[in-house]
């Protein structure tokens, strides 16, 4: 009887586990299917669902239009040099906090984490002269440099936790082995946190492709990546939604492989210390 | 004779590769800062021919109106460089020409025929008596009808209707039952969505932002009339939901046949009578936008025009493209190659003569509505600035964006009128105040 109740338990667990599900993946399913429907379709009213005429012209007018590959290459350029350049910086940053920390490491954690309370376009001016007089303007290092620099408190703060849950003894222990403080890092913590140091990547790599701000206000026709892209099939005068819909899929597309394929990696690094 | 002949082509054929040498090695590649419209993207697919012209090649950066506002406006503003071509409308041109941003465009060669574009425009795109931005497309406003319905309601629109007529027109053609509204009106916040629409009514109205001392006008009964009108219109003759409607969304409702009327920009006109995407596309008739007797249409004036940032290395490049790109040649190359229809509308006085363009429905109502807004003299009563549908100072785009929440909220029957317009009041003083006037 009592199996039967837990049954009937998960069953409901399933189905409203699965009814959440659906309902945060309906934009970008609803996106997908419009970028396979013509213009008028696109606005119809009553929405058509699946019963439509599918075509695949809105794909052909958006790749004849823009260069689809330089923008997909800014991306990953951008979003991935920005999160490997944030965890060679971190890593050693987390490892002393969580390891070594002094009466202050709170307040700088803290303080690292205030600076993604101020609302970017407070320093858009700021930055946007400094971008000029370093000719960055345009330019992926210039992204690379400012992506990095916003996703480092996540990053370090990420790290900091995952850190803290691997027990001191063991470094400890390498260090009487006679272990350097770099191979103590490299060859002892790192391996050790690498589920904790994967989701970090991830989700970094998922934050700066998304980025939308800074990608847009620093770029021009160079070094534009995805966001760019999309934003060049936005019009508030012409109904162009089922072009944009398709600009998007492009656009979301290598990143939700991305994220389909590694999602036991981000899962259990995102719960990682979760259970003791 | 053959050493002579000879001589004569070998210097031929010095002097054109001298040519090409010189062009190649001066060749540019400009960039152009742009707005996502089909006669933006029109263009950037045609730009083979300037380059071929000319040898400059072109890199685009397109991006949507408000993102380009926000691009544009900071790398101007820091000197940043980043554009040799800035796509920008009526609003910015006047402001910063003043402030020294923008280069002057008039030393533009004769054959360019700079008297040729819409006098409405260029006293638009002007300050001081000097072009600084050349029209790449204009647009007014107008009403867009179904002869359907208005046939149907026992009406006949008159090419110049007053405001009492299309309400009147509005109320009986609406059947809320059959999902069929008379009247589509913006209702979204935003100086250039409902406050575009608003302040050009406003005008018709006898209102005024602001008196001759820069004092806001909101505590006067004209602007009360024209609030309660448009709230009053739109309660019982427009669309559920009309607060969060702009461009876009009354479109879509005009395309599949929701709306008797729909007053907006002149550009809509193609969108509306397309086959293949309206629905309505054969039962479409156009009038001037309405007045209230007082002297003044309720239409507004736009333009995208292509301006040189004063930081350019490229300058000479930059208006070699904006001649190309604004000429009558241009206009023909369109033509020629996608037919009248898709001709960017609004900018010079010979397309109208065309007798081929003329055929276009739209042309000349399109023209009709651009002619009869004067920025220069927007109101009835004296005012301060330049512009029909925003006043040219640069607190004006948060300004009205403010008090377009405020009418917003009014038209969701979150406020009332009376209050709407005490907020408007208030926070206009507070911000010109603040800022010096």
């Amino acid at each position: 009887m009592a199996r039967a109740v837990t049954q009937q338990r998960k069953a409901v667990n399933t189905l409203v586990a699965w009814a959440i599900g659906v309902l945060i993946f309906f934009p970008i399913l609803w996106t997908i299917l419009t970028s396979f429907k013509t213009e008028a379709q696109a606005i119809a009213d009553p929405p058509l669902f699946l019963f439509f005429d599918w075509t695949l012209e809105n794909y052909s007018v958006v790749q004849e239009r823009s260069d689809y590959m330089r923008f997909l290459w800014n991306s990953v350029i951008i979003a991935g040099c920005s999160t490997l350049l944030g965890i060679v910086i971190a890593v050693p940053a987390a490892w002393s906090m969580a390891f070594v920390p002094s009466k202050r490491t709170k307040d700088i954690l803290l303080w690292m984490l205030s600076t993604k309370m101020l609302p970017a376009v407070g320093v858009l001016y700021p930055i946007y002269l400094l971008f000029i007089q370093f000719k960055l303007l345009d330019t992926r290092i210039g992204l690379v440099l400012v992506l990095m620099l916003i996703n480092l408190p996540i990053i370090v703060w990420m790290l900091y936790t995952y850190f803290k849950e691997i027990p001191g003894e063991i470094l400890e222990a390498a260090r009487m082995d006679g272990a350097t403080l770099r191979d103590e890092i490299l060859y002892v913590l790192t391996p050790m946190a690498l589920p904790g140091i994967a989701s970090t990547v991830l989700l970094n790599v998922i934050l700066a492709w998304n980025e939308a701000f800074w990608t847009l206000n620093l770029t021009a026709a160079k070094a534009g990546p995805l966001t760019a892209f999309i934003a060049s099939y936005s019009s508030p005068e012409g109904l162009f939604y089922a072009k944009l819909s398709a600009a998007s899929t492009m656009a979301i597309a290598p990143i939700l492989i991305l994220g389909w394929f590694s999602q036991k990696q981000l899962v259990r690094g995102l719960t990682f210390g979760a259970v003791k | 004779m053959q050493a002579k002949w000879s001589l004569c082509a070998s210097s031929a054929i010095a002097i054109a590769a001298a040519t090409t040498i010189y062009s190649i090695s001066h060749a540019e590649t400009i960039t152009i800062a742009t707005v996502n419209n089909g006669d933006m993207i029109r263009m950037q697919g045609l730009t083979d021919d300037f380059t071929a012209k000319t040898g400059h090649e072109v890199e685009w950066v397109t991006l949507e109106e408000n993102v380009l506002r926000q691009r544009v406006t900071t790398d101007i503003s820091t000197k940043g460089g980043a554009f040799d071509i800035m796509t920008i409308g009526m609003y910015e041109t006047p402001i910063w020409a003043k402030n020294g941003w923008l280069i002057s465009l008039d030393d533009l060669p004769a054959e360019y025929d700079v008297d040729d574009i819409l006098p409405a425009m260029r006293g638009g795109l002007s300050y001081e008596g000097t072009l600084y931005a050349a029209p790449f497309y204009g647009e007014s406003s107008m009403i867009m009808y179904r002869t359907d319905l208005m046939e149907k309601a026992g009406l006949s629109m008159p090419d110049a209707p007053s405001w009492d007529f299309v309400a009147d027109a509005a109320r009986k053609m609406t059947d809320k039952d059959n999902e069929i509204y008379g009247v589509c009106l913006r209702g979204k916040a935003g100086w250039g969505e409902n406050m575009a629409f608003l302040t050009a009514t406003s005008n018709a109205f006898g209102a005024r932002w602001f008196d001759e001392n820069w004092k806001p006008q909101f505590d006067t009964p004209a602007w009360k009339e024209t609030l309660t009108f448009y709230l009053d219109l739109m309660g019982d003759a427009g669309p559920p939901g009309a607060s969060t409607n702009g461009f876009n969304e009354n479109l879509s409702l005009f395309q599949q046949g929701k709306c008797g009327m729909w007053i907006d920009a002149t550009v809509a006109a193609s969108f509306v009578t397309n086959p293949n995407d309206s629905t309505v596309a054969d039962k479409v008739g156009f009038a001037l936008a309405p007045d209230a007797g007082k002297g003044k249409r309720g239409n507004w004036l736009w333009a995208w025009a292509l301006a040189i940032p004063a930081g350019t290395q490229k300058e000479a490049a930059a208006k070699e493209f904006i001649q190309w790109a604004t000429s009558k040649d241009y206009l023909d190359l369109v033509a020629s190659k996608e037919g009248w229809a898709n001709v960017p509308p609004g900018s010079r006085t010979s397309l109208y003569e065309n007798p081929e363009y003329a055929k276009i429905p739209f042309a000349k109502p399109t023209l009709d509505s651009i002619n009869s807004a004067d920025p220069t003299n927007p109101t009835v009563d004296p005012v301060p600035y330049i512009g029909v549908q925003f006043v040219a100072i640069p607190e004006f785009a948060g300004i009205a964006t403010e008090v377009g929440q405020e009418f917003s909220a009014a038209l969701a029957g979150q406020q009332t009128a009376e209050e709407a317009l005490a907020k408007a009041q208030a926070l206009t003083a507070d911000a010109m105040e603040a800022a010096g006037y």
